[in-house]
């Protein structure tokens, strides 16, 4: 049993971490909650094996009981998870709200840069220090009085 | 103390319950949320001189057993974190009040107080699964904070942050259950007794999984690029208190369990080469950005580099030094955001392209951040100096020459930064004004309460300064118990 769910442990992991490095959230959210069901199941079997339920008077000293404490750790965890999974559908509906699309894009300051790059190799000339496209984008970065 | 201990986490809690009950009324909320952090304040500073005279305390909360229970923890490490934590929760609290437009949101006062339980939760907890429940709980308060408005730039920027802090949750998992794996605990103080059993090679990779996990909450190289991808797109409060604390709070985890779990004697390189890429790779990407927020925001992640030099060196003085830069960093740093607030406030932006000249307009801001900004290139006599001349005496101290030439070099550019900032901002004229800018040379008011708190953040960098004496003595008691953690172990198991 340990193999088989060990494996199924690296399957979660893999998966999970293919599924983040998509470009749209809801794959994404699809990723973090494989990966945290994966790190969950992980916790779950490291707890060990099967035993008697650990219930005071009900086993002797000579019996084996499987461990209480690993089920409560991973209890925590999934309510936890459960909750940043939702707050993150909310945010790819409120993107899609906004935008008509759920993709995580790249950071305004980033693509300037880069552009400046291209431009710079391209022609030769000096990079000004403030570029002329994503003007338009320039006011998301400092929100000003609302 | 067993009743005094958990109370910087509970009554904050409490009063979050509280200004949900009257989110109607937004003065109530304000008068709830500032009485709340206040007592939690005053605990604190009671539990730092107890701790100071009598050594670590510890409460198993519920009554259970040592290491059956979950234990709070409050040594003087932790003691002097949650004071200067709760103080420069206060102070951006205040600030939040006096910009109006702040708070605005009924969400606002109820998730900040939720984030300074968190914050003081993981300070005292002194159990491994329970730190992972405060990172939660400080994430979950975070995420609100940072998407709060719900405009384009918030949701865009807040959904990095979310997915990379969720990603460093899995992993902060993974990496609980092969403690409990490898030695059936999560309790601190019994895996430091319990960690020298195991294998060197089975406790370096059970170290390393951890230096990624809290490396990533601190903004270490190369797991820091979220933060500058992040923090410049939330509003004044949020990110002064982001700034000041919770990349903190990584490092005081990533401090807590490298001496607590994998103690070292002798200085670690991984650590060092990490230390010296962080500090230079982040005032590069200061220097070359046009936002006043964004550059702060680069220097973070710069500053994150001297405190982690600081635990690299594994000495009693080095980790001092990064005890009392800590110490000096929370209030500079938060004080340098809330600047650009009140930036942000009278003159409409912080682009160097839009603003200029504020020097003449708002002199009282300008003072401010020269006080502020000298502190943290590290010029004498403010805090700044004090802390990196600690972490340099100890790099000498233990022969790490290369970092001390890579220390100062980033203390260079960090002051060639924020010369660029003073330039842009405060002298000048700017290319494309603001509104506020145009209209000549009229002084440029922000509200009264944004300025008074600002004026009492620098004064508490000005306060550790002044007493640097006292304080570096107490950084280096605690750093010499995080080094030997027998008091600290006996105070938690009884033995």
């Amino acid at each position: 049993m340990t193999i088989f769910t060990a494996a199924l442990v690296a399957v979660l992991y893999g998966t999970g971490v293919y599924m983040i490095l998509q470009r749209t959230l809801t794959r994404v959210v699809l990723g973090l909650a494989l990966l945290s069901h994966g790190a969950n199941l992980l916790l779950l079997i490291v707890g060990g094996g099967a035993g008697l339920a650990p219930l005071i008077g009900s086993f002797t000293g000579n019996d084996t009981i499987s461990d209480p404490i690993p089920p409560a750790l991973v209890l925590t965890a999934i309510v936890i998870s459960f909750g940043m999974t939702v707050f993150l559908l909310a945010l790819a509906y409120r993107s899609w709200q906004l935008t008509r699309n759920d993709a995580v894009e790249d950071d305004v300051e980033d693509r300037r840069i880069a552009g400046l790059t291209r431009r710079r190799s391209r022609a030769g000339a000096r990079p000004a220090m403030v570029g002329p496209i994503e003007r338009a984008d320039d006011e998301s970065t400092s929100g000003g009085p609302r | 103390m067993r009743v005094l201990l958990p109370v910087p986490v509970v009554l904050p809690l409490l009063f979050a319950a509280l200004t949900v009950l009257a989110h109607r009324s937004r003065m109530a909320q304000r008068a709830i949320a500032i009485t709340g952090v206040t007592i939690a304040l005053a605990a604190a500073v009671t539990i730092l001189v107890i701790v100071e005279r009598d050594g670590p305390q510890s409460v198993t909360l519920g009554g259970w057993p040592p290491v059956v229970g979950i234990a709070l923890v409050a040594d003087l490490f932790s003691a002097l974190m949650l004071v200067i934590g709760l103080t420069t929760v206060l102070a951006v609290l205040v600030f939040a009040v006096g910009q109006r437009h702040s708070d605005d949101l009924a969400a606002f006062h109820p998730t900040y107080l939720a984030l300074t339980a968190a914050v003081s939760l993981s300070f005292l907890t002194g159990d491994l699964f329970n730190l992972f429940v405060s990172f939660e709980v400080m994430l979950a308060a975070s995420y609100v904070l940072i998407t709060l408005g719900g405009k384009r730039a918030q949701v865009r920027h807040g959904m990095t942050y979310v997915v990379i802090n969720m990603v460093a949750s899995a992993l902060f998992l993974t990496a609980i259950a092969f403690v409990y794996a490898s030695l059936g605990t999560v309790n601190l103080a019994d895996l430091s007794m319990k960690m020298g059993t195991l294998p060197e090679h089975l406790r370096t990779a059970l170290s390393m999984i951890f230096l990624v996990v809290f490396g990533t909450k601190a903004a270490v190289f190369p797991v820091f690029s979220w933060l500058p991808d992040s923090y410049p797109t939330a509003r004044a409060p949020v990110v002064a208190v982001f700034a000041g604390l919770l990349t903190k709070v990584g490092i005081y985890c990533l401090i807590r369990t490298q001496t607590l779990l994998f103690p070292e004697d002798h200085p670690s390189t991984v650590l060092l080469v990490l230390a010296g890429l962080t500090m230079i790779v982040g005032v590069l990407g200061a220097i070359a950005q046009n936002d006043m927020k964004r550059i702060l925001s680069f220097h973070i992640v710069s500053q994150i580099g001297y405190m982690v030099l600081g635990l690299a060196l594994f000495t009693v003085s080095g980790i001092a030094g990064a005890v009392f830069f800590i110490l000096h960093q929370i209030p500079v740093k938060t004080s340098l955001f809330l600047v650009s607030g009140l930036v942000e406030e009278s003159a409409g932006s912080t682009r160097l392209d839009r603003v200029g000249g504020l020097l003449r307009r708002t002199p009282l801001t300008a003072a401010l951040f020269g006080l502020a900004a000298l502190s943290l290139a590290g010029i004498p006599p403010l805090s700044g100096f004090v802390g990196k001349l600690s972490l340099v005496q100890a790099g000498f101290g233990a022969r790490e020459y290369a970092i001390v030439a890579v220390s100062l070099v980033g203390s260079i550019l960090t002051l060639f930064s924020m010369a660029k900032i003073w330039n842009g901002v405060f002298w000048g004229t700017p290319e494309r004004p603001t509104i506020a800018m145009a209209d000549g040379a009229a002084r440029l008011r922000a509200p009264r309460l944004m300025t008074g708190s600002t004026i009492a953040l620098v004064g508490v960098t000005l306060a550790i300064a002044l007493f640097a004496g006292p304080i570096y003595d107490l950084c280096h008691r605690a750093a010499d118990s995080l080094l030997h953690p027998a008091a600290y172990v006996q105070a938690v198991l009884g033995r």
